[in-house]
């Protein structure tokens, strides 16, 4: 929660994507960030007027900041480019306009439209404006024509050239594209991107498989999928909270068996999902074994990459999903792997078998072997813990959520029936 | 030789030219001196090209006791032989063995042993092992089994003649099995550069220091792999997001680390736009989502794609419907438009690989002589890129089967549950075997494992025999060995068989029973 506090300007309400200096904004770690003030106002680390000052400012900047084919556009269509200047809320790094993190985006404004609901004129102005932001997405336009949203677009070049294939934190960005009551994604896309699923049985569990641990849990930060089924679901007898309980399982699962033999791995100590690393390194032996870590990959389970850096936030995000096996992980962190909590929060990663003597972020300057450890937090890290653990405890983001239209229409166009979604208000 | 030399060649491969084992198999596939035998009035087979399919066909139906002649106009053996499995095949054992030396201190536990590959040793060895299995190919062995061998382009003359080196072959029936060579990339600056393909590449006696491979399929992953544990500096420039875009994306990305691994850069959604020189380097200009960047190399090797051999063949005059991209037009059992010429191989396929030619050769030999109703669509086919890992596949991919209204569950073993695979230090990979949703039908299966060409055969058979996963758990499989992971997922099947009331019952039965 703090990460959120600190990291914004209250300028333009942008959030920084990382703790380094001179970070720029990410739009994804904005959204989050707005979905965490409406909790922190729940939970008081902060009073609900300055929760609906800093969501204003950043909704304020969103609506006004140039949307076009400039190179240094803020945003295009309704979406937004991936990194953008702290400051100035321009464009950096030549990023692509990202589907997915404008669907992040997104979601964090439409949860301050569910919560601020007061009569003020502060809260109302947040209301019409999240409102304007959502409705003036294209999301067809993202599909360039063909069946499959892209993941991104670049001014001159056009869509980047691929698109979302096989399950994925997609759901988010297609249930808010299907419940557009503008632009609204044709409900026939949504079956043509879940026919790339794969069902699968994985150390004998049953699961929808998706191998970054954070796939499972992305959309569910908004989404109360307990209990309710699209046609993928009914055909499997399941539904997509109970997939993400069996996906946690299988990390657990996968650092039991560490068929790689990393150092730290076992029931109490998992999370494997993309994120950074200690860097590239050619490969190497120790002791007989094989390493050759890696920067910011896209780790999972069971087929890798894995270099042996985990990821405990990922874990600490899966608690709605299992607390059984995810509160006694945490409490194993914290006892065996303090380093990996600094008083800002859960690390990004760490690498418990990284060899390191003393010197580098790992080290602590004390000499002590400790392997790898993060520099920094990152937004799109500490948002889903505080997010889901807010789940978790109260379901806050769940309520207001069910209770959002864009939400209820596109789980209904994405042919989702039955459970909380049966007695939602059309 | 170098690419330049190499691709004198034009666009049908070269006989090899290096002296000694080239020789030898010169004299199997090309003989100096043949002489054409007298043609016959009238032969109840007339195959149109010696490679894999050509060669099954012209020995089943003469040793069936059918007039047979078989034309080459090269080399026979066919690409299989001469620039394709076989070569390659010999030069990624060589590679698989200097990868191993280099995980020494995985088997040791002590230092990297550190060897630089010979590479001419290398090269000698692939051509001495080409020659000696040539022999099965030779226009020799052919004559003897009572085939008359022709060497000479082959033309229709008409629907039941074909015209070779001036003689004419009268026919009852047909095949074409003329095959299919390499695309030629369309790239500004590489012709006038030089190129290799794998007509030429196995050509090659000095190893080039730098590699640029365009094509991220089963070619360009086989070569890239082999050349950079052959001490080359290999990028890999593969325009698809993924390598093998026909495979798993799982398989994919494993293949991708493991390219990685051997130290080769690899490049998706890249498009190679333009090669120039500079001196003796080869200046080649890429495109990665529309960022330009530079890479400078001293051979390109383009495996992107191949497109099959229908020129010259007069097919008009014998009215054989034919499309340049997809070559002779069949139907499910081979024949042509013309209803007494078939076509098999990769001159008719999509699916071009020796094994397919092969089996479609068998085929014809039973629907064109024998009156037989064989079909193609009843294949099973397997197939399998040789990488290390290996990736292979057969029967549906999930997505076909989720498009094709059939609900399917995946079983999926990792290669690291694997006693044998752990003992062996080759436990990367996984058997994912598909069925149909609540049965135990096979429908496809695929297997990333250090032998999966081999594992792939026991699934293979599953399918064509009819036997399903519970089968399958209760044949024996030898402990340890690797193929262990198929029965794995068949046990996975089993247990998922055991419902709460069987798993109830079963209990009350023990407790009381006790």
């Amino acid at each position: 929660m703090g990460y959120f506090l600190r990291a914004a300007n209250p300028a333009n309400g942008l959030i920084a994507d990382s703790s380094r200096d001179s970070a720029p904004c990410s739009i994804a770690a904005t959204g989050l960030g707005l979905a965490a003030y409406a909790v922190g106002a729940e939970r008081g680390f902060l009073s609900r007027g300055d929760a609906a000052a800093r969501t204003l400012a950043a909704l304020r900047f969103l609506s006004d900041s140039p949307q076009g084919e400039e190179e240094d556009a803020t945003g295009h269509r309704g979406f937004y480019y991936h990194f953008l200047d702290m400051q100035t809320g321009r464009r950096v790094w030549q990023c692509e306009l990202s589907m997915i993190d404008t669907a992040i985006l997104i979601a964090g404004v439409l949860t301050t439209g569910c919560y601020f609901t007061a009569e003020g004129n502060d809260e109302r102005e947040i209301r019409e404006c999240a409102r304007f932001l959502y409705e003036r997405v294209d999301w067809p336009w993202a599909t360039a024509g063909g069946s499959v949203l892209r993941m991104g677009w670049k001014p001159g070049a056009g869509f980047l050239s691929y698109g979302w294939e096989g399950y994925s934190e997609a759901m988010l960005l297609y249930i808010l594209a299907l419940g557009s009551p503008t632009h609204p994604l044709p409900p026939d896309r949504y079956g043509a991107w879940t026919r790339t699923y794969q069902w699968e049985n994985l150390y004998g569990i049953d699961v929808l498989f998706a191998a970054p641990l954070f796939i499972h849990q992305l959309s569910h930060i908004w989404i109360d999928f307990r209990g309710i089924q699209d046609a993928f679901m009914r055909e499997k007898s399941c539904d997509y909270f109970e997939n993400s309980r069996r996906a946690t399982q299988i990390q657990q699962q996968y650092a039991m068996r560490n068929p790689r033999s990393f150092a730290g791995y076992d029931e109490h100590c998992w999370g494997i999902t993309a994120g950074l690393g200690p860097g590239f390194t050619p490969r190497q032996y120790e002791h007989g074994l094989e390493r050759q870590y890696h920067g910011y990959v896209a780790r999972g389970v069971p087929f890798g990459p894995d270099d042996g850096t985990l990821a405990p936030w990922a874990a600490a995000a899966s608690m709605p999903f299992a607390p059984e096996i995810v509160a006694p992980t945490l409490r194993h962190v914290r006892d065996r792997h303090p380093h990996a909590i600094s008083a800002n929060g859960l690390l990004t990663s760490f690498n418990p078998g990284f060899k390191n003597n003393g010197g580098g972020a790992g080290g602590g300057g004390d000499g002590a072997i400790r392997g790898w450890l993060s520099p920094e937090h990152q937004g799109v890290d500490q948002g889903p813990v505080a997010l889901m653990l807010e789940n978790h405890r109260s379901g806050l983001l769940w309520r207001l959520m069910r209770g959002c239209p864009a939400i209820v229409a596109g789980l209904r166009r994405a042919g989702f029936r039955k459970g909380w979604l049966g007695s939602a208000s059309r | 030789m170098t690419a330049a030399e190499a691709n004198d060649s034009g666009s049908r491969p070269a006989m090899p030219v290096t002296p000694g084992y080239d020789v030898a198999l010169a004299a199997n596939v090309r003989p100096p001196g043949w002489t054409n035998p007298k043609p016959a009035s009238n032969y109840h087979l007339v195959i149109i090209g010696a490679g894999p399919a050509g060669l099954v066909a012209a020995a089943g139906a003469a040793a069936l006791g059918a007039r047979v002649a078989l034309v080459e106009r090269n080399l026979l053996g066919g690409d299989c032989l001469n620039v394709g499995c076989v070569p390659s095949k010999a030069l990624l054992r060589s590679a698989r063995f200097y990868a191993d030396l280099d995980q020494a201190p995985t088997f040791t536990g002590g230092a990297p042993m550190g060897s630089d590959a010979d590479f001419p040793a290398v090269m000698e060895r692939m051509r001495r092992l080409r020659a000696h299995l040539s022999r099965h190919d030779s226009a020799e062995r052919f004559q003897s089994l009572g085939v008359d061998v022709f060497i000479g382009e082959a033309a229709f003359a008409g629907p039941r003649l074909i015209q070779v080196a001036g003689a004419g072959l009268p026919f009852s029936k047909a095949v074409i099995a003329t095959g299919a060579r390499p695309s030629r990339p369309d790239i500004a600056g590489l012709d006038e550069c030089g190129y290799l393909t794998n007509e030429t590449v196995f050509n090659l006696t000095e190893r080039p220091r730098r590699l640029l491979v365009i094509g991220g399929g089963p070619l360009g992953c086989e070569m890239a792999q082999a050349f950079a544990r052959l001490g080359c500096s290999v990028t890999i420039a593969n325009k698809e997001r993924y390598f093998l875009p026909d495979e798993e994306r799982d398989a994919a990305e494993i293949l991708a680390n493991a390219l990685r691994r051997d130290g080769i850069e690899v490049r998706h959604n890249t498009v190679v736009t333009g090669v120039s020189r500079e001196g003796m380097e080869k200046r080649v200009r890429l495109v990665n989502d529309h960022q330009e960047s530079t890479v400078v190399v001293d051979e390109i090797l383009a495996g992107v794609g191949r497109v099959p051999n229908v020129a010259g063949l007069n097919l008009e005059a014998a009215g054989i419907a034919y499309d340049q991209k997809r070559g002779v037009l069949v139907d499910d059992h081979l024949r042509t438009s013309n209803r007494r010429v078939y076509a098999v191989g990769d001159v008719a396929l999509e699916r071009k690989f020796t094994h397919m030619a092969e089996a479609t050769a068998r085929m014809v030999i039973q629907n064109a002589l024998f009156m037989g109703r064989k079909r193609l669509s009843s294949l099973t086919i397997p197939w399998c890129t040789y990488t290390d890992p290996e990736i292979a596949h057969v029967g549906l991919y999930v997505q076909d089967g989720r498009k094709g209204g059939h609900p399917l569950k995946t079983f999926t073993i990792p290669m690291s549950d694997v006693d044998r695979a752990v003992l062996d230090g080759e436990d990367e990979g996984f058997v994912k075997i598909h069925v149909r949703e609540g049965t135990d039908t096979i429908l496809g299966a695929t297997i990333v494992a250090r032998h999966a060409g081999e594992m792939i055969n026991e699934i293979s058979l599953a399918m064509v025999a009819g036997i399903g996963l519970k089968t399958i758990s209760q044949v024996i499989h030898s402990y340890p060995t690797q193929a262990e992971a198929i029965r794995k997922a068949a046990d996975a099947y089993q247990r998922t068989r055991v419902s709460p009331f069987l798993a109830w019952l079963s209990r009350r039965w023990l407790a009381w029973s006790r």
